[in-house]
């Protein structure tokens, strides 16, 4: 990135979405990519300290087991069975899943020598949103049948017939459209600007700190500190964003779920 | 910016995927599921149920103590109760029979006495009559001897001896 600044001449040139157009590690493939690397990064990481927190199951648990059962209870009896209710725990391997992997892979956006949210490539969370719509339809679907469920959402039941020229137009786009939409979507926007937010303020001190003057070279810290202030912002925005994601396909199973939504 | 990094930018559309990173995050993601399916939840639910158990299992084991304590203490009251009832019933019991033991002490030493004063009195009257007779045969005797000397006949005739005997006698009871 200090590259392409320095290389651009005279001038700073704030990042873009090309930076985000990461080239080949090896050859030209696009398989062999940075963001790809990091996702699977990502799961042997997670799938790793699970596993070693999970092994021994012991009643009185040990440190490690601790912290696994932390972020797995949390997910489970926070989002899963607060939300969904009785019949969460057929959904908690998916919760889980889907947390564990939006909240390492958002994290990567920070950790040193990383530094890639993977999130902000969208293709990701198109994927993860993919599963959740097809998720949450289905359970639906089995719930209720597809007739009922699906004249669930188009008719809203206890409306005024009158209100369905409105209403159910906008019933089938929020579930088959909204939904999906925006829950990639949010995710993605969030780190792709947390990202560009660290881009300006890194590139921008060491755009400052390559100055002929002294004065901005002065000043360049300040850009730096920013660009620090923000990486714990951005922890905190990654943390939400997954726990965010993980909440809304549960609310949406929940809603699945539920006779009448 | 110049325009060949609006050019650049055009072609990076950040919203339209890459089939590669598709078909990455959908390979990815189903390996996590797997993995976290059969390895992660299955240890933690596991870990979770056990502790379950061993919480209820001591609150179970505890409330069964308690009401062991509880059942033991009742029956040790129910049988201190008992043994009050008994003690008190054993004090009432001796004290009856203490009374009793007086009563029939008293009983036999009175039947005691009387019979001591009886066979007393019947000695006493025996060795009275014993005395009489004696005395009436030793006194007729006498008298006989006497008045046989004093007269100096010999009173042989026995009729005549025991009828001036009896005689003096009764004169001898009536002037008593």
């Amino acid at each position: 990135m200090s590259q392409l600044a320095v290389e651009s001449g005279p001038g700073f040139v704030p990042p873009s979405t090309a930076d985000f157009n990461l080239p080949s590690v090896f050859g030209n493939s696009a398989y062999l990519t940075k963001p790809v690397f990091l996702v699977f990064l990502s799961i042997i990481v997670i799938s790793i300290f699970f596993i070693a927190a999970s092994r021994k199951a012991s009643v009185v648990p040990g440190k490690l087991q601790f912290s696994g059962e932390m972020i797995y209870g949390f997910v489970r009896n926070n989002i899963g069975e607060e939300i969904i209710g009785h019949e969460f725990m057929r959904f908690v391997p998916f919760l889980f899943t889907l947390f564990s992997f939006v909240l390492v892979n958002n994290v990567f956006g920070i950790v040193p020598f990383l530094q890639f949210p993977a999130m902000s490539h969208v293709a990701f969370p198109y994927v993860l949103a993919l599963f959740s719509f097809f998720i949450f339809h289905y359970v639906g679907i089995k719930k209720q049948g597809l007739g009922k469920y699906l004249k669930g959402i188009a008719f809203m039941p206890g409306v005024p017939k009158a209100v369905y020229i409105l209403l159910t137009p906008i019933e089938i786009a929020t579930f088959f459209l909204v939904r999906p939409l925006t829950l990639s979507l949010r995710l993605f926007a969030n780190m792709f600007a947390g990202h560009l937010l660290l881009l300006v303020f890194i590139t921008g001190g060491d755009y400052m700190l390559n100055d002929s003057h002294l004065f901005m070279k002065i000043l360049s810290p300040f850009s730096f500190a920013m660009g620090i202030g923000m990486s714990f912002f951005e922890l905190m925005v990654q943390c939400l964003q997954a726990y965010i994601i993980t909440l809304l396909t549960a609310l949406f199973i929940a809603g699945a779920l539920a006779d009448e939504h | 910016m110049n325009y060949l990094v609006l050019a650049e930018e055009a072609a990076a559309n950040p919203l339209i995927p890459k089939t590669a990173e598709l078909i990455v995050g959908t390979i990815a993601f189903i390996l996590l599921f797997l993995v976290m399916r059969s390895k992660v939840v299955p240890m933690f639910e596991k870990a979770f149920a056990l502790r379950t158990e061993a919480i209820q299992g001591g609150m179970e084991k505890a409330e069964k103590a308690q009401r062991d304590a509880e059942k033991a203490l009742t029956e040790y009251t129910a049988q201190l109760a008992d043994a009050r009832g008994e003690a008190q019933k054993i004090r009432e019991d001796a004290r009856v029979e203490g009374v009793a033991i007086i009563e029939e002490l008293r009983t036999k030493a009175q039947e005691e006495a009387a019979r001591v004063t009886a066979l007393a009195t019947a000695s006493i009257e025996a060795e009275r009559q014993q005395a009489i007779k004696s005395l009436r045969t030793e006194v007729g005797t006498l008298a006989t001897e006497l008045a046989s000397k004093i007269v100096g006949e010999a009173l042989d005739d026995q009729v005549r001896q025991s009828r001036i005997v009896d005689r003096f006698l009764d004169d001898l009871e009536k002037s008593n």
